[in-house]
């Protein structure tokens, strides 16, 4: 019971910070039908960015810092990059991106060096927060899922409740007319995409010195966040949220069970041969086939529900 | 474009003719060992970067995760070749690619059946969760992936052939480019088919494929796994190349690096991935001797390339030839030669500021923040050489700008001539 709040409570505050990245992913989908591979490069610049502030003036100050630097970059990769290679198609497009975060990654080695960089949680928030049974449960997470939840209301809220989110809103299915009732869509999706950005930096602040900061970060966090995109449904926030949530789990919560089909045998009473080709595949942990389950999970889906769960088109 | 002439006509079969000599003389040319080994790596890539062509510039299938059926068809080669050295198994070595490529399709018929459901950003996406997936299981089946160290294996395991082991690496680059020149023929052959035709309509219009009442995804399905088989041929030249296969052959950023390679040489047109895969492992090679910020420089390359030659050097060369044929390639020399200028310039800057940064940042801790540039000595910890660095970019970035204008105008021009020799 213990292991299982604990592991839940962790679960919910990964699952959060995956949403805050596959929304801005999803967003910038839906509108530009551009899948941003460089989205995870400004996750971790996000966190680079945070680490360089907290050295300098504070952690505080990098949570606003942070993203709004990541923000001016995405911007800046919208304008000068994006439009640039959108007459060519979206291929083009894709593989700019991709280049892009191979590019992100090697300034990064050039910067900050291959090893990771201590980016720490602020010595105010180092405490823990309440005990589950014998578990001291550590504050930090608090903080993160409640920063997560707070971003996620304020999306909800623009998006649904001002202006902006209205044309944006508008914008997502109806450029053409959106544009010919005066406002500048181009603009609009500069900012969509800036916004999508500054999400994916903050995810970085705060996701940075709970897990650990450095080059290889956004290779394994976006894999795992295009699986969340796909999971939930190309284009669907809705999906993307659910989607989030279940691979978090499915990733925090497999790191407990030491359990094989090994195991399963043995209750069962059948006897294995250690010689035997299969072996490896019979002692294989579900800890260790945690890195492969959002894959798997991913695939299966897409055999069963080429949608996802909550998409509303197919390719 | 459909021509009537048969398959084999004269200029072509010249072609090949010429492209068998070339593979035959370079290691005459080239004798010592690592030009052996770069001509032999350049192969592989060669029959790699076209079998991923099959998919991205016939097909239109963006993949992440092509390395999957080469690093499959690899390990499955070097487990075989294992075998061989046993005396388990009994086959000829010079044909283990035939065993790679069987791998390599077997692997594409399973995944592919999968994947070729979908098109465009989804099948992107969902090869490169396949490409993870294998990644991920490459770690837990230490018996068949070898764990982290890899497998290693003896190339010269078999029987020798009228005196062939394949211990001496000239004698695997001719097995290499035996290969590669096979491959090259029937992957040239299949986009004369009726298949390799259909296949260019799907990528066109999907839905006018159907209409004509050809299946797209039984298109996609199908070249995917005659691709795969030739990735496969690939992997297993590469396992026995290197005699070691290691869970990186099948990752992503193999995938990624075949991608790279097909792009920058042009999806366009079927000599496209050659001309990217020879460039690239060339660059790859030379670069990363002298710098090791090459992966930078290297990125930077691709994005240039992607913002301003999006078809690649390959449709680079075939706009010149028509600027060749209606004589116009001498008003465009100006333009080039002021662009190259200005272009050497701001590289130059580019290069002081990433070099500078790398001292600085990565390697002062051993040695310091004295360097030296282009033969100029200096140290990276005063204000000066960033200064002037920064003044060069500057300048050649200005220069650049005006000289790019001078070639857009220049070629405007030429556009001019090419169209309406093309009308009259």
């Amino acid at each position: 019971m213990e292991f299982f709040l604990v592991t839940l409570l962790n679960s919910l505050s990964y699952g959060l910070l995956l949403f805050m990245l596959s929304s801005g992913l999803t967003l910038i989908f839906s509108m530009m039908g551009v899948l941003n591979f460089a989205h995870a490069s400004f996750y971790m610049l996000g966190a680079y960015f945070a680490y360089q502030t907290s050295v300098y003036i504070g952690f505080w100050p990098a949570l606003v810092v942070a993203p709004a630097a990541v923000a001016a970059l995405g911007a800046l990769t919208e304008r000068y990059g994006l439009r640039t290679v959108h007459k060519y198609g979206h291929v083009a497009e894709l593989l700019f991106t991709f280049g892009l975060a191979y590019i992100i990654e090697e300034i990064v080695h050039l910067i900050w060096g291959r090893a990771p960089v201590e980016y720490r949680i602020p010595a105010i928030l180092d405490f823990s927060a309440f005990s589950i049974y014998s578990t001291q449960y550590p504050a930090y997470r608090v903080f993160m899922m409640l920063v997560s939840v707070a971003m996620l209301a304020g999306l909800y809220l623009a998006l649904t409740r001002t202006r902006i989110g209205l044309i944006i809103q508008a914008s997502l299915t109806h450029p053409d007319m959106v544009e010919a009732l005066g406002h500048n869509v181009p603009r609009v999706f500069m900012t969509v995409f800036a916004g999508g950005a500054a999400l994916a930096g903050l995810a970085g602040v705060i996701g940075g010195n709970a897990f650990v900061t450095e080059p290889g970060m956004a290779a394994s966090v976006g894999t795992i966040v295009f699986v969340v995109v796909v999971f939930g449904g190309m284009g669907s926030l809705a999906g993307a949220f659910a989607a989030s949530l279940v691979i978090g789990a499915v990733q925090t919560f497999s790191v407990g069970f030491d359990y094989s089909l090994l195991s399963l045998f043995g209750i069962l009473g059948i006897q294995t041969n250690p010689e035997s080709g299969w072996y490896d595949l019979w002692k294989v942990t579900i800890a260790q086939a945690g890195p492969v389950l959002p894959y798997v999970l991913m695939v299966l889906m897409l055999i069963f529900r080429p949608k996802g769960l909550m998409g509303t088109r197919e390719g | 474009m459909m021509n009537q002439r048969p398959f084999l006509h004269g200029r072509r079969l010249l072609t090949w003719a010429a492209t068998a000599l070339v593979l035959i003389t370079l290691p005459m040319m080239f004798t010592q060992s690592f030009a052996i080994s770069m001509l032999s790596q350049m192969g592989i890539a060669i029959i790699f970067a076209l079998s991923y062509n099959m998919l991205l510039g016939q097909t239109g299938m963006l993949s992440f995760g092509h390395a999957v059926y080469f690093g499959l068809g690899a390990f499955i080669s070097v487990h075989t070749l294992n075998a061989i050295g046993d005396g388990t198994f009994h086959w000829p070595v010079t044909l283990i690619p035939v065993i790679g490529g069987l791998a390599g399709l077997f692997f594409g018929v399973i995944f592919g059946y999968v994947t070729t459901k979908h098109s465009g950003t989804p099948f992107a996406m969902i090869s490169l969760g396949i490409a993870e997936m294998v990644a991920a299981c490459s770690l837990m089946f230490p018996t068949f992936f070898g764990g982290e160290g890899g497998i290693s294996t003896d190339r010269a395991a078999g029987e020798p052939f009228l005196g062939i082991t394949y211990g001496p690496g000239v004698q695997v680059y001719y097995l290499i480019a035996g290969w590669c020149f096979l491959s090259m023929v029937a992957m040239f052959a299949l986009t004369q088919t009726p298949l390799g035709r259909m296949a260019n309509a799907v990528r066109d219009n999907a839905e006018r494929a159907r209409f004509i009442g050809y299946n797209p995804t039984r298109v996609r399905y199908m070249m995917l796994i005659l691709s795969s088989f030739f990735a496969g041929i690939a992997g297993s030249l590469a396992a026995m190349n290197y005699e070691l296969v290691t869970a990186e052959n099948v990752g992503v950023v193999a995938s990624g690096n075949v991608l790279l390679m097909a792009f920058i040489g042009g999806v366009g047109h079927f000599f496209g991935p050659i001309i990217g895969a020879t460039l690239v492992t060339f660059i790859q090679s030379a670069l990363s001797n002298y710098t090791l910020a090459w992966l930078l420089y290297f990125g930077l390359f691709f994005l240039v390339m992607i913002l301003f030659a999006p078809g690649g050097i390959a449709s680079l060369i075939t706009l010149h030839k028509d600027a060749w044929q209606v004589s116009q390639v001498r008003r465009l020399v100006p333009a080039y030669i002021a662009a190259a200028l200005a272009g050497l310039i701001a590289l130059l800057g580019l290069i002081g500021l990433i070099e500078m940064t790398y001292q600085v940042e990565t390697k002062a801790e051993q040695s310091g923040t004295g360097m030296s540039l282009f033969g100029i000595a200096f140290d990276a910890a005063t204000p000066t050489p960033w200064i002037t660095s920064a003044a060069i970019l500057v300048v050649g970035g200005v220069l650049l700008w005006a000289a790019s204008r001078r070639v857009r105008a220049s070629w405007t021009a030429v556009a001019l001539v090419i169209n309406a020799r093309r009308s009259a």
